[in-house]
Parts: C-alpha cells; sequence; structure tokens
C-alpha cells in the first residue's frame, strides 16, 4: 500500500472500491446510500421488471415525493396528470419491492435532500447517490454524494454499486468571519461567480477554512448543495464536532459501541497534512457581502452593494453573448443598482434553502414587519419535520401575519413542475439553486438569494440586505 | 439483454441525413414512466406524412434500418433508443452515427454498425428493387448480406463483446457478483439502514 498523502474525497473514493477498472475501464464503487423520488425513478424500476431484476439492499434505499407535489390542498388528489402518474408510479414501484417511502401527508415527506440528514441517514463517510443533481447536498457530512441519472438509479437498485470515472480535486479555501447579514447562500454564490458554471468540471470540490469551520450543519448543506452549479462532480465538507453533534440521536445514526466506533473511523476522514489538491481556489470571508444573481446562470452574480456588470466588460466572448442574453430575458440593463431591481414573488424554499434555520433567520427579520405592497411571499419548508417544527417555534404565525402563504413541503417553486409557479414576465427573489431561463415558470425572472435577503426584500420590496432596513 | 449474433430481417431504406434525437422521437413523448412502448413516438411527426417511408405498406416490420449519414445527433435521451427498438429495429446503419447514440444503442441492445456511403447506396438501391428484400446481419463476423452483396460493417469490439453476449450495464456489473459480496460482508456495522424504519 503507498502512504501517498490523500484528500479527503479520495479516501471516501479509495474506502468504496469494489474493483479497480483495468485497461481505461470505470472503478466500481459501492453505494452505501440510495435516495430516490418519483421523477427519475420510474423507468430504472421498469428497466429492472423487464430484466427480471430485484433490488439488491432495499435496506440502502429510501423514497420520498417531492418534485411534483402540491404544497396546499395536499389531501386532494394530485391536479396534473403527468405529476399524479409519476407519483403514482413511485409508490406502485416502492410498494412491489419493498423499498421504503414517505409519500404526501406522512412526516418525512419533503425533499429528499432535507429528508435524509434529518433522518440521521446521510452521515461521514459514505457514498449517497440520487437521480438528482443536487445531491451534492449530503457532501456536507462528509460524504461522497452525487447526482445520477435514470441508467445509474437503475443501476443502483440492481447492484449496489456504480461504475465511475475518477475525479480530480479543488480546494475551496473560505478563511475569515463573515459579517452580520452574510450567510453560506453568499459564500456559494461568490464562489460559483468566481470560478464559473463550468469551473468545477470533473472536479470534488472540498470547502475548507475557518469561515467554513463556523458553519452549522445546514449552512455546511447549503454551500454543498449548489456545488453542481460550478458544474462539480460533488461538494464536500469534512467532518467535525458540529458535524457529530448534529447526528448524535438522529433516528438513524449510529448508537452504544456503533457509534463510538463510528466516531473512531471519521476521525480519519480529512484531508492529509501534505496532499496536494489539482487546484485551489481563495475566498475572503471577512469581505464578503450578501450575493445575488442577475442573469439565467448562478455564476452571473455580484454583490448586492453593486450594479448590473457592462457585457461590453467581459472579455470572453461567449460570456459576452451570454451576458446580453440573460439580460434581455431578464429584462435588465446594464448598470442599474441590484437594489434598485423591483420583485413581485419572494420564494423562501428549496433544498437550498428551506431547512429550520433558514425559516428562524427569514422570521426573525419579517417580525412585526409589513410586506411591501404588491408582492407574494411563499414560504415553503424543505420537509413535512421542518414544517411542523416550524409551527412549534411559532414561526408559521410569524410568516402568516406578516402575510405570507404558509406551505406543505415538496420542492414547490423551485422548479416549473407543480401547482408553485411563476406567471411570464414575473420576477422573483428566490432562495433556491437555479436561475436558468424558465425554471421557475416559462417566462418567469430569478434572482437567487439567500433567506436573509428573500425576508429584508419581501419587505422592501426591492432586492434589499437586512442592513437596509435600519437605515 | 438478448444474445445478439445473426438474424435476417425486412429492410428500411431512411434516405435522409442528418436525423437527430428530436426526429427519432420529440420530446412530448418523454413525459413517460416506463421503459417500453415507445413505439408510437418513433419519428412521430414524420408518420404524420402519409408517404413518409414508414407508412409505406411494403415496409411494414422492417428490423433493420440503412439511415443516410449523422443519425442520432442532438439531445442525448435514451429514448431515442428505446423507440427504435420497440417499433421492432433490431439494427440500424449508417456511414456515421452520434457518440452519445452509438453508446446508448449498445447499451440497449441495438446493432448499430457503420458502413461506407457507396455502401449505403448500394442497399438502398437492392431494396427499392427488390419488394419485401431482407438484409441478414452476421455481427460476429460483421458482415451484412443482401442478395449477392457481402458488405462489411464496423463496430467498436467493446460493444460487439456486449451485444454477442447479452450484456447490460448491469449484467457486466453482476459478473463480479463475488467482488460485491465481498465488499458487504466488510462493510462497517455503524453504517445506517434504511429499513427497519426509524423515526417514524
Ligand atoms: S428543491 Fe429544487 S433543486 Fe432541490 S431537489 Fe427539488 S427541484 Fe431539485
Amino acid at each position: 500500500m503507498s502512504n501517498k498523502p490523500l484528500t479527503l474525497a479520495e479516501k471516501l473514493w479509495r474506502d468504496h472500491l469494489v474493483l479497480k477498472g483495468e485497461n481505461g475501464a470505470p472503478d466500481l464503487l459501492y453505494i452505501d446510500l440510495h435516495l430516490i423520488h418519483e421523477v427519475t425513478s420510474p423507468q430504472a424500476f421498469d428497466g429492472l421488471r423487464l430484466a427480471g431484476r430485484g433490488v439488491r439492499r432495499k435496506d440502502l434505499t429510501i423514497a420520498t415525493e417531492d418534485h411534483n407535489t402540491p404544497t396546499e390542498n395536499i389531501h386532494l388528489p394530485i391536479a396534473d396528470p403527468t405529476s399524479r402518474a409519476q407519483v403514482q408510479a413511485l409508490r406502485d414501484n416502492t410498494a412491489e419491492y419493498g423499498v421504503r417511502i414517505h409519500s404526501l401527508g406522512d412526516d418525512n415527506q419533503g425533499i429528499v435532500h432535507v429528508v435524509g440528514p434529518q433522518l440521521g441517514l446521510t452521515m461521514p463517510g459514505l457514498t449517497v447517490v440520487c437521480g438528482d443533481s443536487h445531491t451534492s447536498t449530503h457532501g456536507a457530512f462528509g460524504a461522497l454524494a452525487m447526482g445520477i441519472g435514470t441508467s445509474e438509479v437503475e443501476h443502483v437498485l440492481a447492484t449496489q454499486t456504480l461504475p465511475l470515472q475518477p475525479f480530480k480535486t479543488m480546494a475551496i479555501n473560505v478563511e475569515g468571519t463573515l459579517r452580520k447579514g452574510v450567510s453560506a447562500k453568499d459564500i456559494i454564490l461568490a464562489v460559483i461567480a468566481k470560478i464559473s458554471t463550468g469551473g468545477g468540471q470533473g472536479y470534488v470540490l472540498e470547502y475548507r477554512g475557518s469561515a467554513i469551520r463556523a458553519l452549522s450543519m445546514e449552512g455546511r448543506m447549503t454551500i454543498c448543495n449548489m456545488s453542481i452549479e460550478a458544474g462539480a462532480r460533488a461538494g464536500i465538507v469534512a467532518p467535525d464536532q458540529i458535524t457529530f453533534d448534529y447526528l448524535k440521536g438522529r433516528p438513524h445514526a449510529p448508537e452504544g459501541d456503533d457509534w463510538d466506533q463510528a466516531l473512531k473511523d471519521w476521525a480519519e476522514l480529512k484531508t492529509d497534512e501534505d496532499a496536494v489538491f489539482d487546484a485551489e481556489v481563495f475566498i475572503d470571508a471577512d469581505t464578503l457581502d450578501p450575493f445575488v444573481t442577475w442573469g439565467t446562470n448562478p455564476g452571473q452574480g455580484v454583490s448586492l452593494m453593486d450594479s448590473i456588470p457592462d457585457p461590453e466588460s467581459f472579455t470572453d466572448p461567449s460570456q459576452k453573448a451570454a451576458a446580453l442574453r440573460a439580460l434581455e430575458y431578464m429584462d435588465l440593463k446594464a448598470g442599474t443598482k441590484m437594489k434598485d431591481i423591483a420583485v413581485d414573488t419572494v420564494f423562501l424554499g428549496s433544498c437550498t434553502n428551506a431547512r429550520i434555520e433558514d425559516l428562524r433567520v427569514a422570521a426573525e427579520i419579517l417580525k412585526g414587519q409589513k410586506m411591501a405592497p404588491g408582492i407574494r411571499m411563499l414560504v415553503v419548508p424543505g420537509s413535512h419535520k421542518v414544517r411542523l417544527q416550524a409551527e412549534e417555534e411559532g414561526l408559521d404565525q410569524v410568516f402568516k401575519d406578516f402575510g405570507a402563504d404558509w406551505r406543505f413541503a415538496g420542492c414547490s417553486m423551485c422548479l416549473g413542475m407543480n401547482p408553485d409557479q411563476l406567471a411570464p414576465g414575473e420576477r422573483a427573489a428566490s432562495t433556491s439553486n437555479r436561475n436558468f431561463e424558465g425554471r421557475q415558470g416559462k417566462g418567469a425572472r430569478t434572482h437567487l438569494v439567500s433567506p436573509m435577503v428573500a425576508a429584508a426584500t419581501a419587505i422592501r420590496g426591492t432586492l434589499s440586505a437586512p442592513a437596509d432596513l435600519e437605515l | 439483454m438478448e444474445k445478439i449474433s445473426q438474424f435476417k430481417g425486412l429492410a428500411v431504406p431512411l434516405k435522409i441525413s442528418n436525423v437527430d434525437t428530436d426526429q427519432i422521437i420529440p420530446a412530448v413523448f418523454l413525459k413517460r414512466i416506463t421503459k417500453t412502448g415507445f413505439e408510437d413516438g418513433l419519428f412521430a411527426n414524420w408518420r404524420q406524412n402519409p408517404d413518409f417511408v414508414l407508412n409505406e405498406p411494403r415496409y411494414q416490420g422492417g428490423q433493420v434500418l440503412i439511415a443516410g449519414s449523422d443519425f442520432g445527433t442532438g439531445s442525448s435521451r435514451e429514448h431515442a433508443v428505446w423507440a427504435l427498438r420497440d417499433y421492432g429495429f433490431k439494427a440500424v446503419f449508417s456511414s456515421k452515427f452520434a457518440d452519445i447514440f452509438l453508446g446508448n444503442a449498445g447499451k440497449q441492445g441495438l446493432v448499430a454498425g457503420v458502413i461506407s456511403e457507396v455502401d449505403t447506396e448500394r442497399i438502398w438501391a437492392f431494396i427499392d428493387e427488390n419488394l419485401g428484400a431482407e438484409v441478414e446481419v452476421d455481427l460476429p463476423s460483421q458482415e451484412i448480406r443482401v442478395g449477392d452483396m457481402v458488405i462489411p460493417f464496423s463496430v467498436d469490439e467493446y460493444t460487439k463483446w456486449r451485444l454477442t453476449e447479452g450484456l447490460d450495464d448491469i449484467g457486466i456489473t453482476l459478473q463480479n457478483e463475488a467482488a460485491i459480496s465481498d465488499y458487504e460482508a466488510k462493510r462497517e456495522s455503524w453504517k445506517p439502514k434504511t429499513l427497519p424504519a426509524r423515526g417514524v
């Protein structure tokens, strides 16, 4: 065995190697946890059926309904026939194959990436996959977590393994202390603006540095969630005491001797002192402002204190063309101050920012305030458990008093697949992760923001930082 | 997947080049939840034209598609291969394929062989003159036999191996069953299980 110093991601790869690929063939990796949902699984199950295969490890598999589910009147049948069929197929398939499912109306139903950590199923040292690109979220625990396609879902169901080509590693060093009003979301938006939406291609990003260590697990999940928006294969944070404290006592966390053994194993889960990353990026947390996007990809972002950049200022011709096209779609002009942009809708939700802490920081800002005229605000908890917790803390009342819609859990307005959509031309401040053309509805315009910026924007009606409320 | 070696089938000439996957199966068919039953989506837009080749009585039940160059370009949708397969095609030949289409075809048990442009024309001419012409596809020797002609085709060695062995990706992985079981035997006991369900 060689003693070459390894990065955390390389250690996880090594620890899950079933077979090393030869002559250019991919490595075969073991998968510890497989999360499934209704959109990318029906054909995978159908494929199993056609081939007469079974689910190898239903005890490592769990399903939930999220993308297509409505967030109000959830007792009624799903109106859209395609959505209804996908959800029904998931229910039928999981019943047929004996896979655990948390359906609409169940306490553990919710966005797949909120449910896994909440149950204590996501933990350090695992390989986690799901037929969804934002599976990178689970990397916050020190797990190697990757989004996969439908054929791969079928592959994992049948074999609990996946043939994978090795990756490169990139360190994202975030040093310093975040100022008041600046959060994990702003770090990741700044990272993507810096390395661009293709900058992470082929890499696993490891987030490191004092600013990352200071974040809660939920903040780390927000960051890892959006690794995919930089084109990365996965994002990861080395586990530490904050990770262990978050996990301890959760339903599926190890207990007794297993917990002690796990702690020993987890202590090894860090990048070796002399390990070399294929690339490194540095971000200064001390000077970071709240970050918002102006364009139609998550890399088109600036400080909220800035103005929309002039497309002519981009030296790269394809970036310039993209900026011109984005400004046309967004109906915005170069030079406009970000804070002068008025929105119609504020969406607080998605697997990026719909956990309890996100709801807490927003509620704290909204408490006793009035919504700007003509605005609508949707608050959609990431899981039903988060909803229940928020109600126990009285956050729902704060949102309702403010005039926001308090909804049931799901992906909601993050993507135009369920009834929660923007109308053509409508503009939203959204805590989700994608501002692509039409993502939140045909012709919809999206500005990605943090929960704090979302709350301040709902009060003022224009993109705003919490600090603007004190003026 | 079925093992493929030799088979005979009715040949259909598709005298169009640059057939992209949006033409092979339009996007509206992608919303389905099954992996089969895509035959109605195959060339759905073109089939609205009564003169389209697949609507001609003489080509009903076709199994071997002889297409123009640059077949399968555009979106990477696997559904394009499913549609061809569900319709009954066992093989497609063209002088050039898009890479992703080639990869998808190999995975789903559809032979996609490359023939020269001259040979494409020769086969088309033969089919035109011989009503109900069948061609014989011989995968191991990489030959198409049409009338008196023997036409070579190319297919990569790895794909040929998996087609003749009837192996899909999963089948290949399952050949390593012993290695997977060995790995499972060593897995740490603290690793989570979703069953029995806790926290409900
Ligand atoms: S919340 Fe949005 S990004 Fe997350 S899983 Fe749902 S649709 Fe995907």
